[in-house]
């Protein structure tokens, strides 16, 4: 049972502001994801709660009390990296029961081969036991290292990329398993990962990093139909969101250089006239006889399910899917609007979404 | 015009049998993905055809003239790898150029090939720069522009944006489309993405050990997989797949799926026995084809839903079937939380069915 708290948390590395006063509330039995590309900070928050970083400023809350003081052990986090390094002497069974025979745990045998058990079905590792670690796929020695936090049972799973040495078959079918996982044992989970798919599919709310500032906080719901700027937008999401430059005008959006125009209703109709950078998803772009914009097919890309069309409207693209059965060609010239009720306004210069601006 | 055909190919790796039979005819023109995970022989194969792995037999057609025994230079076909391999010390203008002057091309001749090819992939402001200060994205343009400087019959890609980001993937993919479109040469594109495979490819070929499973267009290999591993390599999420029992009740075809049973068209019994089905079947069905209500309707069953994956224009809802799990793509939001009770049939025209045992589908259709 745990809740963390970081309040206005900043940490200097030599002239390298690696973080800057991130303020996160993780509530007991949330799973909180936080999202970003490479070097945003996402790691060294993870190392900070941890205990394997101190803050330069402010503080860091397990359960309203502040751990400045405490090491990584006190504060009973199970961390698991990216690379992990097993016992590669040691079979999977002995790595798994390693961090169980600690005399502070106490643990009886059947206790311990119970968590082993458990751990082992839920990972799917159950036929590799006896097996030296030096002896399994990367995959499975993932698996191994998630299922050494696992049998810790610890108060809060700190997981750093753990999913992103995997390859796509096994990444899907561990989200769901460690998004189960989460759920029946009621953990806190903090989960650092570049990956929007996995950030969104995992997550009770997103924490989304960029240069070292927290720049949104919200359910992958908000974060995907809100965003509170074009980064996040355009991180969030595949195929990604079209961000079209443009001008607002009698109530009209004005994709610039005047390639095409599009009306907008809603919330974002009482924008102030002026230039914009619209944002539309592609499944909000509407490809029909009779809608008010002519494009030539640019590119068709076949999902299956669906097809992702890059429309061509003068130099402008823009990215619609439409469901399989649509039947073009490249270079066919079709007609396209939008949904007037989903076109997000950004500011042109600072990228922040109006909406957000308000608030 | 660059036709490649492939005949009973074979290839060992010491006792490994990495190529068995395969057998394929790329056509003029085309752009072709070699498809599978890793191990499956698709690099390897690749590698044939260009001549940089000998085989141990078969026939390897460039326009009908074998090219087996030619060396990988004398081929006239390019390869693009992964890793790029362009030349650290020279420009990029000097990367283009290197293979144009190797075969004795004239300094104005050169010129007009670089900066004639430097467009189409996007890279003439590029041309002074040294490849380390590229960035992933621009390396690989001037990767493949330097395939492309000497007009190569074939163009082979090994992997080409697998080491670039999600995003960056997202935009390269339509470039290298347009690019394919524009020059026209015939390609060969090898990776373990179907998403790539999907959105790049005229035709697809799925490999596993050695083996090739299906050749298709992307529509094909999505909506009629012709086994057990390509419905489940093809798509994501990954099909459902059960073990099922058909039984006629009242007149109609009923299937189980764990403790809970399904209703599907009457048809199905008798293509069952027609195609002499053995007795343990496979249903696969993707997760759109798992149709979800909010109502108790005719045909539908009721169901607790489990995990919700947000996707952001959609939701994957795992559904709880008895002890198993039918995973079913909705709307964002239709199912607001785990443990809600909903109710979900089959959607007939999306059921495939397998032979357990082979994994071959049993080329079953029906219809809504």
């Amino acid at each position: 049972m745990a809740r963390i708290r970081l309040d206005n948390i900043s940490k200097t590395f030599g002239h390298h502001r690696a973080l800057e006063r991130i303020g996160i509330d993780v509530a007991n039995g949330e799973f909180f994801v936080l999202l970003g590309p490479t070097g945003a900070g996402k790691t060294t928050t993870l190392r900070l709660i941890a205990g394997l970083e101190k803050p330069t400023e402010g503080q860091i809350y397990i359960n309203e009390t502040d751990v400045a003081e405490w090491g990584p052990a006190e504060r009973d986090v199970a961390l698991v990296l990216q690379q992990y390094s097993l016992y590669p002497r040691l079979t999977v069974r002995e790595n798994l029961a390693f961090p169980l025979r600690s005399r502070i745990r106490n643990l009886s045998q059947a206790d311990i081969e119970k968590r082993i058990d458990y751990a082992s079905k839920t990972l799917r590792i159950s036929h590799l036991l006896d097996r030296k670690t030096d002896r399994l796929s990367g995959g499975e020695m993932q698996r191994v290292s998630i299922g050494r936090a696992i049998v810790r049972e610890p108060q809060v799973f700190l997981m750093d990329e753990p999913l992103s040495a995997l390859d796509a078959k096994l990444r899907e079918s561990l989200r769901s398993e460690l998004k189960d996982l989460q759920i029946r044992l009621g953990a806190t989970f903090i989960f650092v990962t570049h990956d929007q798919v996995e950030a969104m599919t995992m997550g009770d709310r997103i924490g989304i990093l960029n240069h070292g500032r927290l720049v949104q906080v919200g359910t992958p719901q908000e974060v995907y139909s809100n965003p509170r700027d074009t980064f996040v937008a355009s991180f969030v999401g595949s195929p990604a969101i079209n961000l079209l430059p443009g001008a607002f005008s009698g109530g009209t959006a004005v994709v610039a250089p005047k390639v095409f125009e599009l009306p907008v209703n809603g919330a974002a109709a009482t924008a102030g006239e002026g230039t914009y950078t619209f944002g539309v998803r592609p499944e909000d772009v509407k490809v029909e006889s009779g809608a008010p914009v002519e494009a030539r097919i640019h590119d068709i890309e076949n999902h299956g399910i669906e097809k992702i069309l890059t429309l061509r409207a003068g130099d402008q693209l823009v990215r619609a899917s439409v469901p399989a059965r649509v039947d073009v060609a490249v270079e066919d010239t079709v007609r396209f609007g939008w949904n007037a009720n989903k076109v997000i306004f950004f500011d042109r210069a600072t990228g922040l979404n109006l909406a957000h601006k308000a608030a | 015009m660059a036709e490649i055909e492939l005949r009973h190919i074979d290839k060992h790796f010491g006792a490994v049998h990495v190529i068995r039979d395969v057998n394929l005819t790329v056509k003029d023109r085309e752009f072709v993905v070699f498809l599978g995970p890793s191990g499956c022989g698709k690099t390897t194969t690749l590698r044939a055809i260009a001549g940089l792995e000998e085989i141990d037999s078969g026939d390897i057609l460039l326009d009908g003239k074998p090219i087996q025994n030619l060396h990988a230079s004398d081929r006239d076909i390019a390869f693009v790898f992964q890793n790029y391999a362009l030349y650290p010390h020279f420009t990029v203008y000097e990367n283009l150029a290197f293979p144009l002057r190797a075969v004795g091309m004239r300094n104005e001749e050169v010129d007009k090939v670089v900066r004639s090819v430097g467009t189409s992939p996007g890279i003439t402001h590029l041309l002074k720069n040294r490849p380390s200060s590229l960035s992933g994205g621009d390396m690989q343009r001037v990767a493949i522009g330097r395939a492309l400087v000497r007009r190569p019959k074939a163009l082979l890609l090994d992997e080409p944006i697998g080491s670039l980001d999600a995003k960056l993937r997202e935009t390269m993919r339509v470039e290298l489309k347009r690019l394919h479109l524009e020059n026209g040469s015939t390609s060969i594109y090898v990776t373990h993405d179907q998403v790539e495979a999907m959105s790049l490819a005229d035709r697809i070929v799925v490999m596993n050990d050695g083996v090739l499973q299906q050749v298709g267009t992307p529509t094909d290999v999505y909506l009629y997989p012709a086994n057990l591993f390509v419905a489940q390599f093809i798509g994501s999420p990954v099909m459902n797949v059960t073990p099922t029992v058909v039984r006629e009740v009242s007149g109609e075809a009923q299937i189980s799926l764990d403790s809970e049973t399904f209703d599907l068209p009457r048809e199905l019994l008798g293509m069952l026995q027609s195609k002499g089905a053995a007795s343990e079947l496979s249903l696969g069905v993707r997760p759109e084809g798992v149709i979800v209500s909010h109502e108790d309707q005719p045909g539908y069953r009721p169901v607790e839903a489990h995990i919700i994956q947000p996707f952001g224009g959609f939701d994957i809802v795992d559904l709880k079937v008895g002890n198993k799990t039918l995973r079913a793509r909705t709307t964002s939001g239709f199912v607001e939380k785990a443990g809600d009770r909903v109710w979900a049939r089959i959607d007939p025209a999306q059921a495939h069915f397998f032979d357990s045992k082979s994994g071959a589908s049993l080329g079953i259709r029906l219809g809504n």
